[in-house]
């Protein structure tokens, strides 16, 4: 039995009052790639951003890498992909810079880069096929490219453990596939993986696992559940809103 | 240039370039954060500071360090709680600034030359410690923006990325709130309170239209501030006009010609390139006609 990366124990999540998750348990052992799947607002994102930390939990625990959440500080061993690129205040900034970033985990604030953060930046741009790209802002990319981006900047901090939040909702074929070789080549050296997805498409030949998040409980736990209904039709092509639960506004960043 | 030989002068100078180039290294961070007009609530705030030092007799500028900086403190409170009502918040507080810093001022034996003086700016009074207290925390400023870019454009760009990245991300925001602060109220005596946000937020817009990277945009956005800081001095000293307002027209006017030059520079290259070649098309992912 190889360790366990992610120990979610009865884990309850609410927003304001209304509960998203209750009584959630969810083990992750090193090597393992498991998607977690679910309806729109199932609660399939918020279970991911509460083993991040992003969202408190309201009772139960999290534990990363065998460490109580609270106390983890190794934050280089995970590498996080959200949904997609913030869009910032309209100040450019490049596809190496935005990667750059992922680099921080590992080398702290003080430090300015080495030829080793600048060998992991070019490695992680090769991997997702955007090394053409580099010096381009990235708003001038397209939104499968600019997903590409974000793994990238995951991968250039070098984790051992990915956690994607819908890496390839509403990304473009050539994208995904470049996505999922991407991944493919993170778990053959070992890597551990976290995925959401709505729908698998090419990853699905990666997923070892799946968890099924349904009505604020996990539903399955197990093999690649087969779709059911006109889910199954080859042709049946998912068209659906991001969702609901991501804060706006004004003042978030 | 005769003018340049008189002290007060000279120091009105180098106050105006320090400025020039510490406010727009500061303003990028802003202006990611789409927080582009929190120096100007930041400078109604200082105000509220220097009218507390003016009645009680005390530095105007450090009484003004200090509000301002727990005004900045506040607002990233707010900002940071994400909630709908920060808005309504930050109206109470900018508010409560200018009115509390006009009657303060009243308050005190000062005349209205002076609120003036705060609120305009007045380059020409800088006095030597003026100088010394400018120079010193606008390179300060200028060093800590600088050194930490990385985890500052990190914050910025994508905050909950920042913190999975573990980056000591409420610190930060705190530090670029009281570098805020700092920077408002050494800017204020050489534009105003009223015209402290364009020195930080007009160079970095014109920069950004002709940029293409985050470092660059930084680089470009320093060399207008420092560019319209002293030529906007220049201006003033020899049409005898307020040297606040210059220095901000030379920006706003910096802003049109990159503006100008950059959609004739874009135009020019699309047609080239058109001319060029046909570009690249990804193929459809549907079938769009069966033959």
């Amino acid at each position: 039995m190889s360790a366990p990366v992610i120990t979610v124990t009865r884990a309850a999540i609410g927003y304001e009052g209304r509960a998203v998750l209750r009584d959630v348990s969810l083990t992750v052992t090193a090597g393992e790639v498991v998607a977690v799947l679910g309806a729109n607002g199932s609660g399939k994102s918020t279970l991911t951003r509460a083993v991040l930390g992003l969202v408190p939990l309201s009772s139960g625990s999290v534990a990363l890498f065998d460490q109580p959440a609270r106390r983890f500080r190794q934050w280089h061993r995970i590498g996080y992909v959200p949904q997609r690129l913030g869009a910032g205040g309209g100040v450019p900034a490049t596809v190496r810079e935005v990667v750059a970033a992922g680099r921080l985990a590992r080398r702290g604030i003080l430090r300015p880069p080495g030829r080793a953060d600048r060998r992991a930046v070019e490695t992680a741009l090769a991997a997702v096929g955007l090394a053409d790209r580099t010096g381009d802002p990235v708003s001038t990319l397209s939104g499968g490219q600019q997903q590409r981006v974000l793994i990238a900047r995951a991968l250039a901090g070098e984790p051992e453990l990915l956690i994607l939040d819908e890496p390839t909702a509403g990304v473009d074929a050539t994208s995904q596939e470049a996505f999922a070789e991407a991944l493919q080549e993170f778990v053959a050296g070992g890597g551990t993986v976290l995925l959401v997805a709505h729908e698998l498409g090419p990853l699905r030949p990666l997923i070892s696992r799946a968890v099924v998040v349904h009505a604020g409980g996990i539903a399955h736990d197990g093999p690649v559940p087969e779709p059911a209904g006109h889910h199954a039709e080859p042709d049946h092509d998912h068209v659906h809103p991001h969702g609901p639960n991501e804060p706006a506004g004004l003042w978030s960043a | 240039m005769e003018l340049f030989q008189y002290p007060y002068m000279q120091r009105a100078l180098v106050g105006a370039l320090v400025i020039g180039l510490a406010a727009p290294a500061l303003g990028i961070y802003l202006v990611q954060r789409r927080l582009a007009l929190i120096g100007d609530g930041v400078g109604h705030m200082a105000l509220t500071g220097v009218g507390a030092g003016l009645l009680l007799n005390r530095s105007p500028v450090l009484a003004a360090v200090i509000v301002a900086s727990l005004g900045a403190i506040t607002v990233e409170l707010v900002r940071a709680r994400g909630r709908t009502s920060g808005d309504l918040a930050l109206a109470l507080l900018f508010y409560g600034g200018i009115a509390g810093g006009v009657m303060l001022v009243g308050l005190s034996d000062s005349t209205s030359a002076s609120l003036n003086a705060y609120l305009f700016g007045s380059l020409s009074t800088i006095s030597p410690t003026d100088l010394t207290t400018i120079v010193v925390l606008g390179a300060a400023i200028l060093v800590t923006m600088l050194a930490l870019r990385p985890a500052l454009f990190a914050i910025c760009h994508d905050e909950e990325y920042a913190r999975v990245s573990g980056l000591p991300v409420r610190a930060l925001n705190l530090l670029l709130a009281v570098a805020t602060a700092v920077t408002v109220t050494i800017a204020m005596r050489a534009v105003g309170v009223l015209l402290i946000s364009a020195l930080m937020v007009v160079p970095v817009a014109a920069a950004q239209q002709v940029t293409r990277g985050f470092r660059s945009t930084m680089t470009a956005a320093m060399a207008l501030g420092l560019f319209a800081a002293g030529s906007g001095v220049y201006v003033a000293a020899n049409a005898d006009t307020a040297p606040g307002a210059s220095v901000v027209l030379m920006a706003i006017a910096s802003f049109a010609v990159v503006a100008l030059g950059g959609v004739g520079w874009r135009t020019l290259r699309r047609r080239r390139v058109a001319a060029a070649e046909p570009s690249a098309v990804e193929p459809h992912e549907v079938v769009l006609s069966r033959s």
